[in-house]
């Protein structure tokens, strides 16, 4: 290590662009920060020995100068800008709206959007966000922080703190705020200096020389919210392993217990009753609204019982439960037991329970009954014995039927194996006829398969539920990253709200120079020199800015 | 008080604050000329018409707070859920942030910006519908006033830097010949011409009633569509059902898709012409750029003081508009969404908005990013703003679309 020993006798390390102690630019490194085509100091770090611009021999140092530079940080974070807005041309896959005819996004974006759809989902854009380059360039950024806020804090923490107050004149000179004045009485001297202490500046002297300093502690404003923001990245990276991490939804019908996914069958839970309000269209503070716009919800609600299992549990045995809680859940209003979160995510309404039928002639008006039968449509039975030796059986089940006539051979079908639409093609056996009878029914549907059937089958009941659909969430990953915000915020209101000001009174033969130097806000220090400087003879210093 | 008493009364208040700034207006547009205003040269002074103007801002104010109360109380939740809401509370926390920066700074030219841009913003709320709506579950939380309030002051403050942007270039841009510089600046001040244009020609067909009503097919399902402009554009094979109203010109091509796609097409449309018109009665008349007719009046204020008022409000706005926009976003959408990050449109571009004054202030860390350069950047962080809380609502359909 070269050190280099100013002439105020203090020895700074290789790279100081101004002596630390006294200011004084050191001969030969003014080029670091380009002094030496103007007349005003660049007071950045103030001119602090920064690794980045003094060693560039090794790849190591090569990628740390890289990495340090503001430069690059800035063209990131307009990278990452740019890469952001591409992601919400089209909408993410997770937002493909739920009504569109086609969901899958290898169709979807080309038949909506096109051809630039098309170009879209081929470079990937409709997962941009989880895409390795998107998490490379954050990732990069992160880098970016670390090296950026390494290089810069620990050298300007050492000039802080071995700062003099007895600078060299060319520092004092060639500052932003400067004025100089010939003649100023000790008193005018003890004036500005007690002006300076009630605005609560901290003053130190050596030699006659002044330095009036307040609000140091912002300068560290910008690494603290750096390390706040490094945390949070970390805990982004936390969520991606398991333990910390959970996510999972489990749909559950009115009435039915279900074991809480990702609890290695801990939980259970039985969904109450499901609640969807709206608001009541004659109240008065929105009628006008509701009949212009249409109605919204005003509530969405799961009314739960969570329970859990009683001692080991064994797989193929169904557990003893345990009432553990009993709660509603509602948007905005998560249910929170044991680290694990369940929000109210989705509902499907008067999903179908089960279904009467029953069995009667088809020419008998009165349409009596030979005989009624439930069918579960959960798990339904294949055989129904009726009284008299009538059995119908279930030829075919549709739970959610449509017709489909896009197909070669028309025909019935189920969209899903949801009961929403249940349809259902029977076989009656008559007593002592060989030979079935085959019927189709469903809702608003009665159809027989020939002229010659004899009965029918109608609907006599049927009873239906909802289905609501919760998010299970574990995730011990929140803190930190409501500590990494936390210390962000902090960081950023110290760096923004706060200035570090500096005044420094430099004794000439007979009278004196005065110097000012603020992070930001030069406004509010030339406001606080003005006021320091009533009721004296000195001189008001000048913005050397201006004339440059 | 009933609640229709309330919900009239909070009517009234806008409108009287939308008066009060209409006359602060003029108040500071006459300090502009007033040569008593400046008694030394180093520190300016607001002089009589600057106090004037400032009070009847504030007296704006409390009118528009007394408004958001009484809404408040008349409707049971906090008026912030919708189009007309939030945009009258934009402009709410803009003139905020103005009367935050004046009170620093005493700079009355501020005002002659700032106070129009708050009068257009609650010009363009009115276009929306303003009855008292009922508020949906997911929006049903004490975070909705939190979260809203922080980032639409955080906003606001941001708008300022804009503003004082805006003058810097004025000012300092050379006049003298035409180049790209002043073509951009002229730009800037033609859209602002089309968002007084939007204000206008709403107004004119809002007070004779125009309305016609077509049928269409969208998304393979019939629809009907109200214009309450005459249709230029129609929806795309669109049937006109009204009678007495204006065949469209043309249908609006089939790739534009989204809710009312021909009826907003159709309301640019019309603010373009009207922004149009404004802009070449001007020129008409002053035979100049619009940039170089309002130069003269802008030599008052110190360039200095110009550039340090847009860094200063983007400083004093940043952490607020972090702590709304992201962080409380994030812990609302974490009770409410069940994540606290989804990569909504809304969510993207309040980081996108984020990214960028982020990067603005580590430029201002480097050399020759200060002055102009640094004007021109608080105008694009602006029109960022603007975008998120226009276009992501109208055309980028997500979680936080309750525009209609």
């Amino acid at each position: 290590m070269n050190k280099i020993k100013c002439e105020c006798g203090h020895v700074n390390p290789e790279g100081t662009v101004l002596c630390e102690a006294c200011g004084k630019p050191i001969e030969g490194n003014q080029h670091i920060t380009g002094n030496h085509k103007k007349k005003l100091l660049d007071m950045r770090y103030d001119g602090s020995a920064r690794r980045s611009q003094t060693y560039n021999r090794s790849m190591i140092d090569k990628i740390w100068s890289f990495f340090s530079s503001v430069k690059v940080g800035i063209w990131l974070i307009v990278i990452t800008l740019v890469a952001s807005s591409i992601g919400t041309i089209f909408p993410q896959e997770e937002y493909i709206p739920e009504d569109a005819p086609f969901r899958d996004p290898s169709i979807f974006y080309e038949d909506r959007y096109g051809i630039f759809g098309k170009i879209y989902y081929q470079l990937g854009f409709h997962h941009l966000y989880s895409s390795w380059w998107y998490i490379l360039l954050i990732a990069l950024i992160g880098i970016s922080l670390v090296i950026c806020s390494l290089d810069r804090v620990i050298p300007l923490y050492k000039a802080l703190k071995k700062q003099s107050p007895k600078r060299h004149k060319t520092f004092v000179e060639r500052q932003r705020l400067f004025s100089e004045t010939d003649h100023v009485t000790e008193q005018d001297k003890e004036t500005l200096v007690k002006h300076l202490k009630q605005q609560r500046y901290k003053i130190s002297e050596k030699d006659g020389h002044i330095l009036a300093e307040k609000g140091r502690f912002s300068r560290w404003g910008p690494y603290v919210n750096h390390i706040g923001l490094i945390i949070i990245l970390l805990a982004a990276i936390l969520r991606f392993t398991p333990f910390m991490y959970s996510d999972a939804s489990v749909s559950i019908r009115e009435g039915e217990t279900v074991s809480i996914p990702s609890t290695d069958g801990q939980y259970y839970i039985k969904n109450k009753k499901f609640t969807l309000e709206e608001y009541d269209e004659e109240d008065e503070r929105f009628k006008a609204s509701i009949e212009k716009s249409g109605n919204v919800a005003k509530n969405f609600q799961t009314d739960v019982i969570v329970y859990k299992a009683k001692g080991e549990a064994v797989p193929g045995s169904d557990p003893e439960l345990e009432k553990y809680k009993e709660d509603k859940i509602q948007m905005n209003n998560p249910l929170k037991f044991d680290g694990i979160t369940l929000y109210q995510r989705f509902y499907d309404l008067d999903e179908f329970k089960d279904m009467s039928f029953k069995l009667y002639e088809k020419d008998d008006k009165d349409q009596e009954a030979i005989g009624t039968f439930k069918v579960n449509l959960e798990d339904p039975k294949f055989e129904y014995s009726l009284p008299d030796g009538y059995k119908v059986k279930i030829d075919d089940y549709y739970p959610d039927y449509y017709f489909d006539e896009d197909d070669q051979t028309p025909q019935p079908r189920s969209d899903s194996t949801y009961p929403k639409n249940p349809a259902f093609i029977f076989k009656v056996y008559a007593p002592g006829e060989k030979e079935p009878e085959v019927s189709f029914a469903g809702i608003g549907k009665n159809i027989a398969a020939s002229k010659d059937n004899q009965y029918k089958l109608g609907i006599v009941d049927f009873s239906t539920r909802d289905i609501s659909t919760l998010t299970v969430r574990r995730d011990y990953t929140l803190p930190y990253f409501i500590i990494g915000a936390a210390i962000f915020m902090i960081g950023v209101i110290q760096g923004m709200y706060w200035y570090h000001r500096r005044v420094w009174i430099h004794p000439t033969e007979d009278g004196l120079l005065i110097a000012g130097h603020t992070n930001k806000n030069w406004h509010g220090l030339e406001r606080d020199i003005e006021k320091a400087i009533t009721d004296t003879s000195i001189n008001m210093v000048e913005d050397q800015q201006e004339q440059e | 008080m009933g609640t229709a008493q309330l919900a009239s009364l909070s009517g009234t208040m806008l409108f009287i604050a939308f008066l009060f700034y209409l006359v602060a207006v003029f108040f500071f547009g006459a300090t502009i000329r007033d040569k008593h205003t400046t008694s030394d040269e180093k520190r300016e002074k607001p002089g009589i018409a600057g106090n004037i103007g400032i009070v009847l801002t504030i007296l704006g104010f409390l009118s528009q707070v007394t408004y958001f109360v009484t809404r408040w109380m008349a409707s049971g939740h906090a008026p912030i859920s919708n189009m007309f809401e939030y945009s009258t509370f934009f402009s709410m926390t803009i003139t905020l942030g103005f009367i935050i920066i004046y009170l620093i700074y005493k700079t009355p030219v501020l005002g002659v910006f700032a106070l129009p841009i708050t009068i257009i913003i609650i010009g363009y709320a009115s276009m929306f519908p303003s009855e008292i709506s009922p508020i949906t579950a997911s929006l049903q939380s004490y975070w909705l006033p939190i979260h809203v309030s922080t980032v639409s002051l955080g906003q606001g403050l941001l708008s300022i830097s804009f503003i004082a942007g805006l003058i810097y270039l004025v000012r300092q841009i050379n006049q003298s010949v035409r180049n790209k510089k002043t073509t951009s600046l002229e730009i800037i001040l033609f859209v602002i011409m089309i968002f007084l244009g939007f204000s206008v020609i709403s107004l004119i067909f809002k007070s004779v009633g125009y309305e016609a009503t077509f049928q269409h097919i969208q998304d393979e399902k019939q629809m009907e569509t109200t214009y309450y402009m005459p249709a230029i554009a129609g929806p795309y094979e669109g049937e006109l059902l009204s009678e007495n109203a204006m065949e469209p010109w043309f249908d609006i091509p089939s790739w534009m898709h989204g809710k009312d796609a021909g009826r907003k097409f159709n309301t640019i449309i019309w603010s373009t012409l009207t922004g149009a018109v404004l802009y070449g009665v001007i020129r008409l008349f002053t035979r100049k750029r619009l940039g170089a007719f309002l130069q003269p009046f802008m030599q008052k204020v110190k360039p200095e003081l110009l550039d340090e008022i847009s860094y200063r409000s983007i400083a004093i706005g940043f952490p607020v508009f972090t702590l709304g926009g992201l962080i409380f976003a994030s812990i609302w959408a974490q009770i409410a969404w069940d994540r606290f990050w989804g990569w909504d449109p809304k969510e993207v571009w309040a980081l996108i908005t984020w990214f960028f004054y982020a990067a603005f202030l580590h430029l201002r860390l480097s050399r020759g990013w200060h002055g102009e350069k640094s004007a021109w950047l608080a105008v694009v962080g602006f029109a960022i703003i603007m975008f998120n809380l226009i276009a992501v609502n109208l055309l980028l359909a997500g979680l936080h679309s309750y525009a209609s």
